[in-house]
């Protein structure tokens, strides 16, 4: 997939251009994009003055950051230690079957991508999925897959 | 406007304060964590727009306040209406126009949305006759509840900056330190290191330039408070720093929030503006010659980055490693330059501290353990929430009086704290006192605070199993005992939680444990194996129940339970059939239905579409 990389220079501009910006950087394409491409990861490293080397050990290390892209609907299962203790791992069977994929994978439609995240902090409602940036509380085993009907 | 003296403050505050006094009635609708999930936006929504619609604006009644963390969550979405003090749960937008007709134009008590005992079903409309809040003292969650989260005019009217008016023009910053020091304010984000000792070294370090940093990542799952102050009240985190700017020199401040807090980060970012805007934040605050300018990092969803080393290190742009400590950070921090680190809550307690003096805060908790700590009460506890009680009041207070004891009222198992540093406490534990020492001495700790409550439900092998497989995931690598040794021990718990295991293996893991608690650099490793430890002490039946008899009490270890259809119990609803995606269940309406245990995968899903609880799990 193609992706219209001008807005790239006018992202990394947006902080002060050294070493220290690059998370920032990062995170920015992460969200324009959904992922990391390559060619984004080249442009920082210049622009910032970082080797590409420790521009992609950074873009490893941090769990935010793909290489890959996601799906149209990211679904998160928060399978925090509150979410756990409220059958957060049934939560997560019922959505990797209903989705055919396992955590961390993205459908072949590029529909969904599921995620595991251990805690969104609203642990008094577990257990919690969230579709995109929406919160779905106290969620049902029997009733999780509608949040991945076809929309 | 700029606020340039101590009487210009009190003046607008007071302006603030007449002008509130005028309302009678407020509308204060939760915008806490738990809240928001449930629907708190369209409920406040739907105040506006009515509110708007019936022309209710202006003197006598205000507009509606989207409030922090209200703190009981479970009973979300949450509105109180004040300065009744009542509390409305489990609100809709449907009930909206009913509250305001008859408890905003009225003085109704709309009954049937207030609190009811479990047990009396008696109803209380007052928030402050819930056993839920009666048990607590709130110090730094003071402001939740109460104010508009994204307001500074309503922080100044509850007295806010008026702690850091009086560090910056009445006290020099050795003062600050003695009262920080004589109040004993240990650091709320798990090691509990005194803040004031902390302060008073990084101050004392030769140095043109130092830094103070907020740890807002809140790695340990299970826990929100960290959340519920940063979104809910954010000036309360920015005067601690600045009064801690001031104490130990800082020009430059941030704070490092966590990647899935995008609202706390939207928060804070307002409140910073707004306290530049009026001359309490930025250059020459209150017109001193103290300046101190903050900024926001986002993490990138690192737990390890949680940790003080790792944290500076990606503030810094770089991959949050931990590095070894006989250099400190309060020497060589951020940019190696001294530094200040210290928790979201520890600074929320500062304001507090200087305002009413150390005495005042030594007062409340226990001995060596001044003080509040906040928790998040989750798990299966009946009132899961927000919690702020003193240092010293039982588990047992906690869990009973406070979170109105187990879900279900099934038996008490075990009580979780300290996230994956901590450690599980049992039956035997529930008096013992929350501080510092006491939950160390019993091989738990209190961590940042989360406290997840469990039920005789819950697998103690599978809890371990759980947190082992979380830092396995987190570690960074760096140490050998801990990426390897910590990896070695899930693959154990596996083992064990599948049956496969011998006695043997525990005595492996016990091993295994001390070389991964003495050859780990950071606390990561160092109390990584916490969780079994603390397990293995308490709970050595239920591992010697997985290994010799290939049983799991609690009916969560999948490879050893089954799941069976009670036939007395089941009415052929059919419910279950419906539910089953691997058609494992058959049977015929009105009559009890049957599981295929080879096609059955335990999903669960059977269970939670029953009505009759006839699934039993064996
Ligand atoms: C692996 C690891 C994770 C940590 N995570 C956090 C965290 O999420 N929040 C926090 O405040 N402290 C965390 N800490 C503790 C910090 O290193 C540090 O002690 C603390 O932020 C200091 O602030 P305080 O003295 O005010 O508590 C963590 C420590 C370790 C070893
Ligand atoms: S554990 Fe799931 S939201 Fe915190």
């Amino acid at each position: 997939m193609k992706h219209d990389l001008s807005r790239v220079p006018e992202i990394i501009e947006r902080y002060p251009q050294q070493p220290s910006s690059l998370i920032m950087v990062l995170q920015d394409i992460q969200k324009e994009f959904s992922y990391l491409p390559c060619e984004a990861l080249e442009q920082t490293a210049a622009k910032l003055g970082v080797p590409l080397s420790k521009v992609f050990s950074v873009s490893t290390f941090y769990n935010a950051f793909s290489l890959n892209k996601k799906g149209d609907t990211v679904v998160r299962v928060c399978i925090g230690t509150a979410c756990h203790i409220r059958g957060a791992r049934q939560i997560q069977e019922q959505l990797e079957t209903a989705l055919k994929i396992q955590a961390g994978e993205t459908t072949k439609d590029g529909k969904f991508t599921l995620e595991v995240v251990g805690c969104v902090g609203a642990c008094a409602m577990a257990p919690v999925v969230l579709t995109n940036d929406r919160y779905h509380p106290q969620c049902k085993v029997n009733t999780v897959k509608k949040l991945v009907a076809k929309r | 406007m700029r606020i340039e003296s101590e009487k210009q403050l009190r003046d607008y505050r007071k302006k603030l304060a007449d002008a509130d006094k005028k309302l009678t009635k407020k509308i204060m609708v939760c915008h806490g964590p738990g809240c928001l999930a449930s629907g708190a936006e369209k409920v406040s929504e739907e105040f506006e727009k009515q509110l708007k619609r019936k022309k209710i604006t202006g003197v006598t009644v205000g507009s509606i306040k989207k409030t922090g963390c209200h703190s009981f969550c479970e009973k979300s979405p949450l509105v109180a209406i004040e300065p009744a003090q009542i509390l409305y749960t489990r609100v809709k937008v449907k009930d909206v126009a009913e509250i305001i007709e008859k408890s905003i134009k009225g003085d109704e008590i709309i009954e049937r949305l207030v609190y009811h005992d479990p047990h009396s079903n008696d109803a209380i409309p007052k928030y402050p006759d819930i056993p839920f809040y009666k048990h607590q003292t709130r110090i730094a969650l003071r402001n939740l509840g109460k104010i508009n989260a994204c307001d500074i005019d309503d922080y100044i009217r509850v007295g806010g900056y008026e702690a850091a008016a009086k560090a910056l023009l009445k006290m020099t910053p050795e003062g600050v330190i003695d009262e920080v020091t004589k109040a004993n304010l240990r650091g709320r984000g798990g090691g509990g290191f005194p803040a004031g000792r902390k302060w008073k070294s990084c101050r004392a370090v030769e140095s043109d330039v130092r830094y103070v940093v907020c740890n807002g990542d809140e790695g340990d799952p299970g826990a929100f408070m960290d959340r519920a102050i940063m979104e809910g009240d954010p000036h309360t985190v920015l005067e601690g720093m600045i009064i801690a700017a001031f104490a130990v020199g800082a020009k430059d401040g941030y704070i490092y929030v966590r990647e899935e807090y995008p609202l706390a980060v939207v928060n804070l970012q307002k409140a910073i503006e707004q306290a530049e805007a009026i001359g309490l934040l930025g250059d020459n605050i209150l017109g001193t010659d103290f300046s101190l300018h903050l900024h926001i990092n986002r993490g990138a969803g690192a737990f390890v980055c949680g940790e003080s080393s790792a944290l500076m290190l990606s503030v810094a742009g770089n991959v949050g490693e931990p590095r070894a400590k006989y250099i400190r950070s309060v020497v060589k921090g951020l940019w190696d330059k001294p530094t200040v680190l210290n928790n979201v809550e520890t600074y929320a307690n500062v304001p507090m501290i200087i305002a009413n003096g150390a005495d005042w805060f030594t007062s409340v908790g226990a001995p060596k353990n001044a003080g509040t700590k906040a928790f998040s009460l989750v798990g299966k506890v009946r009132h899961t929430g927000l919690i702020e009680v003193p240092m010293g009041t039982p588990l047992r207070t906690i869990i009973y009086d406070i979170g109105g004891g187990i879900l279900k009222d099934r038996p008490f198992k075990a009580v979780q704290t300290g996230g994956p540093s901590g450690g599980c406490l049992a039956e035997q534990h529930l008096d013992l006192s929350v501080d510092f020492d006491t939950l160390t001495k019993h091989g738990s700790m209190m961590g940042s605070g989360g406290m997840i409550v469990m039920d005789d439900r819950t697998c103690m092998v599978d809890v371990a199993k759980y947190f082992l497989s979380f830092l396995v995931s987190e570690s960074c690598g760096k140490c050998i005992p801990c990426r390897e040794g910590l990896y070695q021990l899930h693959k154990l718990a596996i083992a064990i939680s599948e049956g496969r295991a011998q006695e043997s293996d525990i005595e492996k893991m016990e091993h295994l444990s001390e070389m991964v608690v003495t050859g780990s650099l950071c606390g990561l490793g160092k109390s990584g194996p916490n969780p079994f430890l603390s397990t293995i002490a308490n709970f050595r039946d239920e591992y010697l129940t997985h290994i010799r008899d290939h049983k799991c009490s609690a009916g969560v270890c999948k490879e050893l339970i089954k799941y069976e259809i009670d036939a007395e119990k089941c009415d052929g609803c059919m419910a279950c059939i419906a539910a089953c995606a691997f058609n494992a269940i058959s049977g015929k309406k009105t009559k009890p239905h049957v599981i295929d245990q080879e096609l059955c995968t335990k999903c669960g899903a059977c269970v939670a579409a029953c009505t009759r609880e006839a699934i039993m799990v064996l």
